[in-house]
């Protein structure tokens, strides 16, 4: 070849077939392949330890009591007589009184953030209201220790004032209550409602507000009426993310929400939710059997988290857009 | 039916079709995506140190085509190839196909500079394939890019970012990256489709002065770009290589209706 | 329409406009309150005992939180070990050799580790780690903080490597670089920052992280030498001081809180100031 520059590649010769692979071996593609997928191999198997785990090390617990375990409402270590009711009920009601109080505060909060908010401010708001996510769960429980029960207490009489008629608001009130972890876990499940509902909201296409618009709507119709049910798949499948959060939240609930393994219709009366009757228990939990039905209990919540996740990711990853979300 | 008056620029004798040694040679190729056949029969020669161009309009299969010459389109899964292609005699799909692709250098339409410096990215290439030691790298950066006629423009920004310059400049820099290896064939596909008409008339140049040392394959779709630089051309349509002669007869007196049609400008 | 029905429709129309405003407030205004009063209540207390001393005994007062300080850094590393090379090389395999029947399994069990509990984490630290050695260990702390992080590094792995454009990957294979080489020569360091402040935003995450602690690391009034002892973590004396009946000990979680969210906050903001920065590769 007339002027080559100075650097000069031989051309190689045909390769039979085996000294390919052989080449392609030290070329790194097969070891890097190798060591990738045994990576992905080891989270499936540590998943379907986990599962095993949990399930095996209930055995004791759930040949006793079968489903009734879900059923019964007596949890008396002492005459190893466990039921998981008062946790499901507590769980539940503390999670839908979280959605209760989250869901109208943080799709508002997001119309506001989508719709109306110029660009520099929502993009700051929402930057500080994220950052509300990464607040640890300890330290929510810390502030409502000490901040949010007082408050509560405080404002008891008027609450009483207002709702006391009601079969929901009776009773003693001594500040942890379930009404306080509902407050508390609708603080934490706020940036998640509210982050993925204004992706969501922004993702609707501004043609459809201009045809509302055009026909005389006001901004509020244009936003209830067409973009809302527009974006609504996303915003349930977001509320469901929040939900399957609120489930599994141990630290904030436990230092709330009274700590007694029992059902009472008023909010106002302390409960106790599935994660926080494990963290307080499980490290003095004597004898096998007790041990057990704490990892049931555990079995539960994993299951209950499992189905209500798998429901957000399908509705939130049909509607947003691919980011960094 | 009047033929455009185009200047063709086979300014050297050209090679009678037939009589050149053939750097790369196509023989009864068919590529499938899936199950759609892209590439239809196709059997052709790219001779040695000519400048050979393919043409023809959008999906006809030219693009598809100039990546089994480095098997590039390997890398689109369930894509199956039949037939061969020779490169110096040697059916390539029997030889490594990493050494096929140091040896067959392609520059894709968009410019892809790596996220690196500019020395980094033409030095990129020497790394990998195992460089001789720090000075004999600077050499071969300079060597490159004085081949693509970038040196003058980055001497003094070479640790700065590629993304830095501009979009002629980077397209300049990945044809200096893909020249730093001492490709024997260049594959240019649609090198100046996101280019100013400046930053294009520099590229021709480019493809001018290098064809004296490697053989230049280039997918355009600019009929007056192929008339200008190319002393082969290949018209494709609809998968099947129509006609492929000197570029001279392929513009002035094309033998197939088809080609006619297109350079023409009937259709496409 | 009537000049009523008119004045109804903007009326609703402000009273909403409006109501979501002061939606926006409170949610954001939360965190400035929960900022600003661990800062009054947390900083004023802070003294350098705080991390140089360990607890007194109950009862008295002063001492510090070292042994909680050492004990969280050393469980930390231990995650970052087992979950970074496994997530980081799991998110490669999603990104790179995904497409197959398998990644989709891999990525749906990713999804499936994502949501379990963190309580019940530590239920299966505990399974591993505690009932086998009979012994409450930081080692069963760091497993159950690190099997955490996997979820977590694999989806930002991918997620920042699949950014990478087709592009960059074409242009190194054309250059005679094998796919292995292509990848970590050219993907993987575009995708750096990336992945880079995944890290720290997971590592941010478990940091806070106290359930899982409860019965695995439980927890340590003095140092604890080693991997196979039970360790004080920041987090965890957070709650048990909290609980515990004392002021003084209260006064001691505020501040120890201030300097866990001082630092968990810190790693976030940085972390998405990279990203917002750089975003995905240039281009």
């Amino acid at each position: 070849m007339a002027a080559s520059p100075t650097t000069a590649f031989s051309a190689r010769p045909p390769i039979g077939r085996a000294a390919a692979f052989w080449k392609r071996f030290r070329a790194g593609d097969e070891v890097a392949y190798l060591i990738t997928l045994l990576s992905a191999v080891s989270v499936v198997a540590i998943t379907a330890l986990l599962v095993f785990e949990l399930y095996q090390k209930s055995a004791l617990s759930r040949a006793k009591f079968g489903w009734s375990f879900l059923f019964t409402s007596t949890w008396d270590p002492v005459a190893e007589q466990f039921g998981a009711l008062p946790f499901i009920y507590g769980t539940v009601v503390t999670s839908g009184l979280a959605l209760l109080i989250g869901i109208p505060l943080g799709v508002g909060a997001a119309i506001f953030l989508a719709e109306l908010a110029p660009a520099g401010i929502s993009s700051a708001l929402t930057f500080l209201i994220e950052l509300l996510a990464a607040v640890p769960s300890v330290i929510i429980g810390l502030l409502g220790m000490f901040i949010m029960v007082p408050a509560m207490r405080a404002a008891e009489p008027a609450i009483r004032a207002v709702l006391g008629w009601t079969p929901l608001f009776q009773g003693p009130f001594y500040g942890s209550s379930l009404l306080t972890a509902g407050i508390v876990l609708a603080i934490m499940i706020l940036p998640f409602i509210i982050s993925i509902s204004r992706e969501v909201i922004m993702a609707v296409p501004g043609d459809q507000r201009e045809a509302a618009l055009a026909l005389g709507a006001t901004r509020w119709e244009t936003t209830w009426d067409v973009v809302i049910p527009f974006a609504r798949k996303g915003i349930v499948g977001s509320i469901f993310l929040a939900l399957a959060r609120s489930l599994g939240e141990t630290m904030a609930v436990t230092m709330v929400v009274g700590n007694e393994p029992k059902i009472h219709s008023s909010l106002f009366a302390p409960g106790y939710s599935i994660a926080a009757v494990i963290a307080n228990e499980f490290s003095e939990a004597t004898g096998d059997l007790y041990q057990g039905a704490l990892i049931e209990l555990g079995l539960v919540l994993f299951g209950l988290t499992i189905v209500i996740n798998a429901a957000a990711r399908i509705l939130v990853m049909t509607t947003t857009k691919k980011g960094t979300t | 039916m009047t033929l455009p008056n185009l200047s063709v620029a086979s300014a050297q004798d050209p090679v009678p079709t037939g009589a050149a040694p053939a750097k790369l040679s196509a023989n009864s190729l068919n590529f499938y995506y899936g199950a759609f056949q892209a590439l239809r029969d196709i059997s052709m020669q790219v001779y040695d140190r000519k400048v050979t161009a393919f043409i023809g309009p959008s999906g006809c299969g030219k693009s598809t085509f100039l990546r089994t010459l480095n098997r590039m389109n390997e890398t689109v899964r369930h894509s199956r190839v039949e037939g061969e292609i020779r490169l110096d005699g040697d059916n390539i799909f029997h030889l490594d196909v990493n050494d096929v692709r140091r040896r067959v250098g392609m520059v894709f339409q968009r410019s892809n500079p790596f996220p690196k410096s500019i020395f980094e990215n033409v030095a990129y290439g020497l790394r990998i394939n195992g460089s001789g030691g720090r000075a004999a790298l600077r050499e071969a950066v300079e060597q490159s890019l004085r081949r693509a006629a970038l040196w003058e423009e980055v001497k003094d920004k070479l640790h700065q970012s590629a993304y830095g310059l501009s979009g002629g400049q980077q397209q300049r820099l990945c044809i200096a990256r893909a020249l730093a290896v001492n490709p024997e064939v260049l594959l240019l596909d649609e090198p100046c489709s996101a280019l100013d008409p400046i930053a294009t008339a520099k590229i021709e140049d480019l493809i001018f002065q290098l064809k004296d040392s490697c053989t230049i394959v280039i997918v355009t779709h600019n009929m007056q770009q192929a008339a200008r630089v190319a002393d082969y051309t290949g018209f494709f349509l609809l998968g099947r290589l129509i006609e492929f002669d000197s570029t001279t007869v392929i513009f002035k007196t094309p033998a197939k209706k088809e080609t006619e049609d297109y350079v023409t400008g009937r259709f496409g | 329409m009537t000049r009523w029905n008119k004045l109804r429709r903007k009326a609703v129309n402000a009273i909403m406009l409006s109501l979501t405003g002061l939606c926006t407030l409170l949610a954001a205004g939360t965190l400035v309150f929960i900022l600003g009063y661990l800062f009054v209540h947390g900083a004023k207390s802070l003294n350098w005992d705080f991390f140089t001393k360990l607890p007194t005994p109950v009862g008295e007062a002063g001492g510090g939180m070292a042994n909680a300080i050492l004990g969280s850094a050393k469980l930390l590393l231990l995650a970052t070990l087992i979950g970074v090379p496994i997530g980081f090389l799991g998110g490669v395999y999603l990104a790179e050799f995904g497409g197959t029947t398998f990644s989709f399994v891999v990525r749906y069990t990713t999804d499936l580790l994502n949501g379990v509990p963190s309580i019940v984490m530590g239920i299966f630290a505990y399974t591993m780690i505690v009932l086998p050695q009979k012994h409450f260990s930081t080692l069963a702390g760091g497993v159950a903080l690190g099997v955490m992080m996997i979820p977590i590094a694999i989806r930002s792995s991918e997620e920042f490597l699949r950014a990478v454009p087709l592009s960059l990957r074409e242009g190194a294979m054309a250059l005679g670089a094998s796919k292995a080489k292509a990848i970590f020569t050219v993907v993987i360091p575009a995708a750096k920052a990336g992945i880079v402040t995944g890290i720290m935003l997971n590592l941010a995450r478990v940091a806070g992280e106290t359930a899982p602690l409860l019965f695995t690391s439980f927890s340590n009034r003095f140092w604890s030498p080693g991997w196979d002892q039970p360790t004080a973590a920041l987090p965890v004396m957070i709650y048990n001081y909290a609980v515990a009946p004392y002021d003084d000990w209260h006064q001691q979680a505020w501040s120890a809180g201030f300097v866990l969210l001082t630092l968990v906050l810190t790693v976030n903001i940085i972390a998405r100031f990279i990203l917002a920065k750089r975003g995905h590769v240039p281009r």
